[in-house]
């Protein structure tokens, strides 16, 4: 039940005529399947194919500290550059959606703050927690959320480059928001909007492990010397 | 129960928390201007104001509001929405209406942040307010209309 005194300024514009648009609209912004092989070779991967996260224990045969170091590192790859994670570090200004990263529909701009624009700002959809849809659809089930959503700044972004690319940039201060190593560390182990990723809400394929695991990857990478891969 | 300000006037809800927002302004409050389109975000035919920012009612459940200021078309009020309402008249904006309660949220929304807006600040702002008669051309008309009649 509401309680409430109604309003008594009217400023009723609209009238009603269905809409049917909504769908028609996502539609659009779809490129078609390619039609599939008839008689493919070897069963194609599906995209919900699980992806085991190894624990930073599981590297411990590699003698050599550096390789090791390097090993690790690649293994946090199968987050890092899991869509997840780079659909909100775009090389350019609008984020990207779905495990095929298509361009977010409706198509929002970065913004200043990395937040959109006036009038329409991360926060005009994203709320503080994964919203489950009450309507009808094929594809979205529920918005994302958190509290501290928005949009990876510029000099963070993932989108096309390769994992050395992406080790050397994050350990660099100029372009991870100042963060030493320690705090590279704590952040992946425990930043609620990286973990995220792990809790995308329905509908959405989470990135492989947990955040934990990660967070153990990344202490392990560091306290073996933080080397990166050549590429 | 959920204690929020609607229209500036104190409300209470104390139904289902998971209750979106849109259906407490429609259906229990029983303002009608705010509008259903997709029920998922993709259109802004729901479109309010939520502490002073665009927010879709659509998928904003009404737990997340405790505390909160909602505003709807029926309480929109100041400079700019005054400003919006005129322009919108003067060229006669709307076809079949619809959308057209959340096309004036946004509109306001975005001259309350940038009072001289240029056509990409206009294009960013309404981007997500879909109209399917095709109004573009005169909603940024009319949203210049409205900054120009702000400058005084």
């Amino acid at each position: 039940m509401l309680h409430l005194h109604r309003p008594s300024k009217a400023l009723v514009i609209a009238l009603g005529v269905a809409l049917s648009l909504a769908a028609t609209a996502v539609a659009q912004n779809r490129a078609p399947e390619a039609p599939a092989p008839s008689r493919p070779a070897v069963a194609p991967k599906k995209a919900s194919e699980d992806i085991k996260l190894k624990s930073a224990s599981d590297f411990d045969n590699i003698k050599d500290e550096k390789e090791r170091s390097i090993a690790i590192f690649e293994e946090t790859g199968k987050v890092l550059l899991n869509p997840r994670c780079v659909n909100c570090h775009p090389a350019g200004d609008r984020p990207l959606q779905g495990l095929d990263m298509h361009p977010h529909q409706p198509p929002v701009e970065r913004g200043q703050a990395n937040f959109g624009v006036p009038g329409m700002m991360c926060n005009t959809c994203h709320g503080p927690n994964n919203v489950k849809v009450i309507a009808q659809s094929d594809d979205i089930k529920s918005i994302p959320g958190n509290p501290n959503w928005h949009l990876a700044p510029i000099e963070m972004a993932w989108q096309g480059r390769t994992l050395g690319e992406i080790c050397r940039q994050i350990k660099d201060k100029d372009r991870n928001g100042g963060k030493t190593l320690a705090d590279l560390v704590d952040h992946m182990a425990h930043d609620d909007l990286v973990g995220w990723a792990w809790h995308p809400g329905a509908g959405r394929k989470p990135v492989p492990g947990t955040q934990k695991q990660f967070g153990e990857l990344y202490k392990a990478w560091a306290a073996t010397g933080a080397h990166c891969p050549d590429s | 129960m959920i204690t929020f300000t609607l229209n500036g006037q104190k409300a209470t809800f104390d139904g289902d928390p998971d209750t979106p927002l849109l259906w407490v302004i429609r259906d229990t409050a029983k303002l009608t201007g705010t509008k259903y389109g997709c029920g998922i975000a993709q259109c802004g035919a729901c479109t309010v104001h939520v502490d002073g920012t665009t927010r879709r009612s659509c998928i904003t459940p009404i737990s997340t509001l405790d505390g909160s200021s909602v505003t709807t078309i029926e309480g929109v009020d100041g400079p700019e929405a005054q400003a919006v309402q005129t322009a919108w008249r003067a060229i006669d904006v709307p076809q079949c209406g619809y959308c057209q309660s959340g096309q004036i949220m946004s509109a306001i929304s975005l001259l309350q942040y940038t009072p001289k807006p240029s056509d990409d600040d206009i294009d960013g702002a309404m981007a997500g307010n879909i109209c399917r008669c095709a109004t573009y051309q005169r909603i940024r008309q009319a949203i210049h209309d409205a900054a120009k009649t702000l400058e005084g």
